[in-house]
């Protein structure tokens, strides 16, 4: 596996500690903690797979989400969203926008790497197709 | 001459035809064909049995004796159909509007129902009629014997006579009397009957009179002549006699039971009120057209010596025209029957109302006086009293052996009754007259009448004086009827009426001022005075058809049109008139009643189908009830009212307290929302972490170090979080125990700085204070006083994004409190944020990231309110300025 993953999250500790998982397993990891330069960065970086916290300062999660999903560009970009609230109705509202997975914290190491990895799994088919 | 068998059979066929005229209208009544008997002709000559025998011989006698003055008892009456028509008119529409069945019944009416006056009245009216009614038995009986001296059964039996004339007339009275005993059906077989005596009457003295001036005189001038050589032109003219004469005439003719009959009861029409008011003065005009000649064509073939009362008869038969005097004697029998036949039927009806039916009521407490058994009742004790009222007058004649005495009897029954009128006329003029006054008037005036007339007459006919009525009741001569007062009355009837009436009528107004009206008084007196602004004229019985119409649109506006329409159409159909409107008869409106009754209550039906088909007889009663219901109906009304505002008033509080309830379960959400996110942050770190350390593939010691210390971090972050949300859940909603006590604010702000890390040198953020301003000592509880100020301080430490971070600590005292301003020098918070900085897990976007659940100032919030004092933000150019307010108060223990 391999390529680049934006993970957009506000809390420090937690881009770490994902940022450490998905290194080891090969991924090129950008962090990045402000909803509001969220999109900007996504542009900038041009990465494979973006992980998206709900909880953000300046813009939410969905709000990006949805900006994403209206871009031509990145319309078709692999969007595992995270969520601390953890409410069925987040998840719905979460897949209704577009997002192609969900994890609801806390989350197993192993349940980030396999979504991440199915993520990119289906991406490469889809682009292929 | 004709013989007394002859008499007699001539008087047994003219009964029997007054019998059969009597029953054909009737009959001719109850099939609504009688056009002849609704007429207003009808209704005067009823009116003539005011003349009856008395004035019918004997005004030929007064005239003799007394010259005009016989005139007067014409005159009154006369003056008061001219001149007092108004209180004709107003006295027939009261009785119509009251239903009103006597001269009793209507005073008794005006005083609150009063029945003791009735009872007063009805007793009076006896007592006058009594001997009125033998004077008429004595006139019959008299010209009998003038008549027939002789036939086959010998001399007649004066006595026999009048039982028999007293036995025919109350058959008579009974038979078409007391048919039924509802008051709105008249009695038009005897109205009738009594008209055509009155024909009979006024014809009589008619071709008496023709044939006395052209038969006897020579016509008109002759008879002039003869009338100024005669004596009774000698007559002497007294002028006070006159005048009390005819106000005692005028009073009878209003207060007299049997001329209420006539005028009040038996009225069909109050139009034909107005044909009589010219049309009977007309009447008693040609009845006393040809008195004077008759009298001195008598006195020139009789002398002074025979009994001029009888020139009417023994003048014609003297000439041998015994046809004109047996005419002449029908007349006189006419006008003695009819006033006996309907004195009796008045004095009967209030006999029985007033006296017999109370009476038997209170005997045998009967509850349902209309009950058919009571109606059975009422009939019978009215045919007893026209029989008893009968044989009263025959017995007053055989007590009073046909004295010459009974003349005068007249004019005392006339003065008897005329007590009644002060009362009368007060209650229909006066709202003020009372009951109280109304029984004392008449009360007085009837004993003095009693007292100075009655009994000395009564002892005249029975030809005994004793000393109490000479002498005055022990001995004082001024109770004496002769010398009452101490007048040596020359004329006893004059003295005695001025005396009675003037009495009567200063206790009359004297009673009712002093005296307070009941309320049903009170009503039925506007109902009095006021008759014409609440009733309808009577316009005969054609008015009740054409009521079909007004009782239609009535039901279909309170039953509703499908209704009314169903209900009439069943009673049209019932009746046979298919298409078309029911007749209004007593079924149909019982029904309409019952059926109106159900909507708008019993009182208001009967009032409403009264009102159009009764015209107008919605008594006073019938008011009270109709004011009765609606007065309930209002009181429901206003409870339902209450009620449905306390409905709305509960309806608004229980949605009030659901949107209460949705708010605070949207809070709760929210909340358990916020706290999931803030757990789950902490978590999520520790678990990615700790599994990281437990698989331990390829970490180095550092990085076993670092994320131990990151694990160690989040750990302590969990346990502040959840001490925190403790620490707020106690100071919202639970007892929280401050420890007060002195504190100087500078050693609290010493503490709190300490604890923040930001003592003079320790961090980042400048403090810049002012010690002396801060040497106030406070009642406080200065641990909780200390974690605001943490707080504050490190919320500053946190959050101030100057370059070079400053913090100024403002004290200011105030009368009674102190202020304490934290002001640093960042950018400060957003105005649309500022409204929710104190909210639990509310942080402001630029302290995103930065440590904490923003709970502090939530919490710091809660801790001032409980201190006495508060917490606010204060928006200014620069910086974050927050502002603890602290109340200065004195130590509770001192």
């Amino acid at each position: 596996m391999g390529g680049r993953i934006l993970l957009i999250e506000d809390e420090g500790n937690i881009r770490e500690a994902i940022g450490f998982i998905l290194s080891r397993a090969g991924w090129e990891v950008q962090g990045h903690g402000n909803g509001a330069t969220a999109i900007e960065a996504v542009t900038r970086t041009k990465p494979d797979i973006i992980i998206l916290d709900i909880m953000l300062p300046g813009l939410s999660g969905f709000e990006i989400l949805r900006a994403l999903r209206e871009d031509a560009d990145l319309a078709l970009l692999p969007v595992l969203m995270l969520t601390a609230k953890g409410q069925a109705r987040d998840q719905e509202a979460a897949f209704e926008i577009g997002a192609n997975a969900y994890l609801t914290k806390p989350f197993s190491n192993a349940d980030l790497l396999a979504t991440v990895a199915r993520l990119a799994q289906a991406h490469v088919t889809g682009d292929r197709t | 001459m004709l013989s007394f068998d002859g008499l007699v059979a001539v008087c047994v066929l003219y009964v029997l035809i007054l019998f059969g005229v009597a029953f054909i209208a009737e009959k001719r009544a109850a099939d609504g064909k009688a056009r002849w008997l609704n007429s207003p002709i009808t209704y005067t000559l009823s009116l003539s049995i005011y003349t009856t025998a008395w004035t019918f011989y004997g005004a030929v006698g007064s005239a003799v004796r007394n010259g005009l003055e016989f005139l007067t008892i014409y005159l009154g009456p006369t003056l008061v159909f001219i001149g007092w028509f108004w209180l004709l008119r107003k006295m027939v529409r009261i009785g119509r509007a009251q239903r009103i069945t006597s001269i009793a019944d209507m005073i008794s009416s005006r005083y609150g129902k009063s029945g003791g006056v009735a009872a007063l009245v009805t007793l009076l009216s006896v007592i006058g009629a009594t001997p009125y009614i033998a004077l008429q038995l004595q006139s019959v009986t008299l010209s009998f014997s003038v008549f027939a001296d002789g036939g086959a059964f010998g001399a007649p039996n004066a006595d026999q006579t009048a039982i028999w004339v007293a036995a025919g007339l109350a058959l008579f009275t009974i038979v078409f009397g007391t048919r039924s005993l509802d008051v709105n059906e008249r009695h038009p077989g005897l109205v009738s009957a009594i008209a055509l005596e009155a024909i009979v009457k006024l014809a009589a003295i008619l071709v008496l009179g023709v044939f006395v001036v052209w038969g006897v005189a020579d016509g008109p001038a002759n008879m002039l002549a003869r009338i100024e050589a005669s004596p009774v032109n000698n007559a002497a003219w007294n002028g006070a006699r006159w005048l009390g004469l005819t106000v005692l005439a005028g009073a009878a003719i209003l207060c007299l039971p049997r001329m209420f009959q006539v005028l009040v009861v038996e009225n069909t029409d109050e139009r034909h009120l107005a044909t009589a008011g010219w049309a009977f003065p007309l009447y008693l005009l040609l009845i006393s057209l040809f008195v004077v000649p008759i009298a001195v064509v008598g006195l020139e073939m009789f002398g002074p010596e025979a009994n001029p009362d009888l020139f009417m008869l023994t003048v014609p038969l003297l000439l041998g025209y015994d046809g004109l005097a047996l005419l002449v004697f029908l007349g006189g029998f006419s006008a003695a029957t009819s006033m006996v036949i309907v004195a009796a039927l008045a004095l009967s009806t209030m006999l029985s109302n007033h006296i017999i039916v109370p009476f038997w009521l209170r005997l045998t407490r009967h509850d349902d006086p209309m009950s058919g058994d009571m109606r059975r009742v009422a009939l019978t004790a009215r045919r007893l009293s026209i029989a008893g009222v009968l044989f009263l007058g025959y017995g007053y004649y055989r007590l009073s052996g046909g004295a010459d005495a009974l003349a005068d009897i007249g004019l005392i029954a006339f003065l008897g009754v005329a007590q009644i009128l002060p009362a009368l006329l007060g209650g229909i003029l006066w709202r003020g007259a009372t009951r109280v006054g109304a029984a004392l008037g008449i009360g007085s005036g009837f004993l003095i009448w009693v007292w100075l007339l009655l009994i000395p007459n009564i002892a005249e006919t029975g030809g005994i004086m004793p000393a109490i009525l000479s002498d005055g009741p022990f001995g004082l001569t001024w109770l004496s009827p002769a010398t009452p007062l101490g007048l040596q009355a020359t004329d006893p009837l004059l003295t005695a009426m001025v005396l009675s009436l003037g009495v009567n009528t200063l206790l009359f107004i004297l009673g009712s001022l002093m005296s307070f009206p009941s309320p049903l008084e009170r009503l039925q007196g506007a109902q009095f005075v006021n008759v014409y602004d609440h009733s309808q004229p009577l316009y005969g019985w054609q008015g009740a058809t054409g009521a079909a119409d007004d009782l239609l649109v009535m039901a279909q506006r309170i039953l509703g049109a499908g209704r009314a329409g169903r209900l009439f159409d069943t009673a049209a159909e019932a009746q046979g008139r298919t298409g078309g409107l029911p007749e209004p008869t007593p079924d149909f409106l019982e029904r309409l009643e019952r059926e109106l009754a159900g909507s708008v209550g019993a009182a208001t039906a009967h009032a409403m189908v009264a009102q159009i088909v009764g015209g107008a007889s919605v008594s006073v009663r019938d008011l009270l009830a109709v004011a009765d219901e609606t007065a309930q109906i209002m009181e429901y009304s206003i409870q339902l009212e209450t009620k449905s505002e306390e409905l709305a008033q509960t309806a608004a509080r229980l949605q009030e307290a659901n949107a209460k309830l949705t708010a605070l379960s949207r809070q709760k959400d929210a909340f358990l929302s916020q706290i999931s996110h803030e757990l789950r942050t902490p978590m999520t770190s520790i678990r990615a972490f700790s599994e990281l350390l437990m698989q331990d593939e390829g970490i180095d010691d550092e990085m076993r170090a670092r994320f131990s210390r990151i694990i160690h971090d989040e750990t302590l972050r969990l346990t502040r979080l959840l001490d925190d949300l403790l620490d707020l859940s106690v100071l919202e909603h639970g007892r929280v125990t401050l420890h007060e006590g002195e504190a100087v604010l500078c050693d609290v702000l010493d503490r709190a700085l300490r604890a923040a890390g930001a003592q003079a040198g320790d961090g980042q953020l400048k403090i810049i204070r002012d010690r002396q301003t801060e040497a106030v000592t406070l009642w406080t509880d200065a641990d909780r006083l200390t974690q605001v100020f943490i707080n504050l301080i490190s919320n500053a430490q946190k959050y101030c994004d100057a370059a070079q971070p400053e913090m100024v600590i403002s004290v200011r005292q105030m009368p009674g409190r102190i202020q304490v301003d934290f002001i640093d020098n960042g950018s400060g918070i957003p105005a649309r944020q500022q409204a929710l900085i104190f909210e639990k897990f509310a942080r402001a976007d630029t302290a995103r990231g930065a440590p904490g659940a923003g709970l502090g100032l939530a919490i710091s919030r809660e801790i001032m309110l409980r201190l006495g004092g508060g917490l606010s933000y204060v928006a200014a150019d620069h910086g974050t300025r927050f502002r603890v307010r602290l109340p200065l108060r004195v130590p509770r223990a001192a």
